[in-house]
């Protein structure tokens, strides 16, 4: 059976994408950012993942606000990325698994979850950005994705406890999939910003450092969280942290923190990544 | 006798978060030409021709008056009051070379400088 082996975390803005392109992740501005990613660099080696299902939230490339499905999933064979009208270089295909997606699909739907199914789909940076930091190299293409969208732009978004939810039905789905396969599940986005409104540039560190404290091992407080409460701890897009409750959630019921990171600012966001390991035999 | 309820009358948990305006319904609504159009921005010959001519491109996707002026002005506060999502018109800043920063600082009503300065204390 397809086993989980970890959970990452990591914000996703575009000017990361920028930074990579113009390789400048060594100028003191971006360097405690990205020396980050060394230690799970480190794992990723170590462990030999072959498949990553990326939750995350699109911005405007795939969906238009026409119709928002509150989660959608892709089970295409590859997924491209294009302009996104900011000048991030668009990135190489990324191949899909569309054996392991219809099996989610089916198991999701199954546990009533009742989502968009999509065999094309334009990834933006909420996918790529996290790929590019993970698996660094302009063409690299080590693993089989599969994207997740959650809708985090048009009001309402699902709950916390939703998305927790979603992420255990992912575990689920996961681990009834014959095939010794070795997955990674990544919450993309966050941490605490708002980019809009009087209170733009809003950063929350305190919050944040309790959100990463809790996501390990008191997630349950989290999932008790309104989306009011969400924006109005970590900021409207903070809300991309929603994206790290599913992935908390297709984790074990415990968890070890094998790292973390936490750097302000970048850009306008609070910059994290986290890396996460499942305790062995561990009901969700 | 059934009573009308109408969108903008709807109440949420959300309505009084300071300094934050909530894109739900009643923005979608309100902005949705103003998203579309921005939506358009994905690619680059719609960036070009908005470029070349605002007016007739915001005609095209009937902006009503509140919004063609916002955009005249490159007044986020006025586009996000007018229905825009920050998403979408970050597509449209970006055809004129403005930064988030400089969309965030605008906001503020501070200068960039000061915006910057701001998120580098943020980290203390």
């Amino acid at each position: 059976m397809a086993r989980i082996i970890g959970g990452i975390a990591t914000s996703h803005i575009p000017a990361i994408g920028k930074a990579i392109a113009q390789g400048t992740q060594d100028q003191p501005y971006w360097k405690p950012f990205f020396d980050g990613y060394a230690p799970v660099h480190a794992w990723l080696h170590e462990e030999q993942p072959d498949v990553a299902v990326m939750i995350y939230n699109d911005h405007g490339l795939n969906f238009f606000l026409d119709k928002m499905p509150t989660f959608a999933v892709g089970a295409a064979p590859e997924y491209l990325n294009a302009d996104e009208g900011w000048g991030l270089p668009v990135s190489m295909p990324y191949p899909g698994f569309p054996e392991l997606s219809w099996h989610m699909i089916e198991s999701l739907v199954n546990e009533e979850f009742d989502l968009t199914m999509c065999q094309e789909m334009l990834v933006d940076h909420g996918f790529v950005v996290p790929l590019s930091l993970l698996w660094p190299g302009k063409e690299a293409r080590p693993v089989r994705v599969i994207p997740v969208a959650v809708n985090t732009v048009q009001f309402p978004l699902p709950t916390p406890a939703r998305c927790f939810k979603l992420g255990q039905a992912i575990g689920h789905a996961i681990e009834s999939f014959d095939g010794d396969h070795r997955v990674v599940i990544i919450g993309s986005g966050g941490m605490s910003h708002q980019l809009d409104g009087e209170r733009a540039g809003y950063i929350n560190k305190t919050f944040d450092v309790s959100y990463l404290n809790r996501i390990v091992d008191d997630v349950a407080e989290l999932c008790c969280m309104s989306v009011a409460e969400l924006v109005l701890m970590a900021g409207a897009q903070g809300v991309e942290l929603l994206n790290w409750l599913v992935m908390r959630g297709a984790m074990t019921g415990r968890v070890t923190e094998k790292h973390r990171n936490y750097h302000v600012p970048i850009s306008n966001t609070a910059g994290a990544v986290m890396l996460l390991e499942n305790e062995t035999a561990m009901a969700r | 006798m059934a009573t009308m309820t109408t969108v903008e009358a709807l109440q949420h948990d959300y309505d009084s978060i300071p300094g934050t305006i909530i894109f739900d319904g009643r923005h979608a609504m309100k902005g949705y030409a103003l998203n579309k159009m921005c939506f358009s921005f994905n690619s680059r010959e719609n960036r070009e021709a908005y470029r070349l001519n605002e007016d007739a491109y915001c005609e095209a996707f009937h902006l009503n008056a509140a919004q063609c002026r916002a955009l005249k002005h490159r007044n986020v506060t006025e586009l996000i009051e007018a229905g825009g999502n920050i998403y979408y018109l970050a597509k449209w800043a970006g055809i004129f070379g403005i930064s988030v920063q400089q969309i965030g600082a605008q906001q503020r009503g501070v200068t960039e400088d000061a915006f910057k300065e701001m998120l580098l204390r943020a980290g203390e």
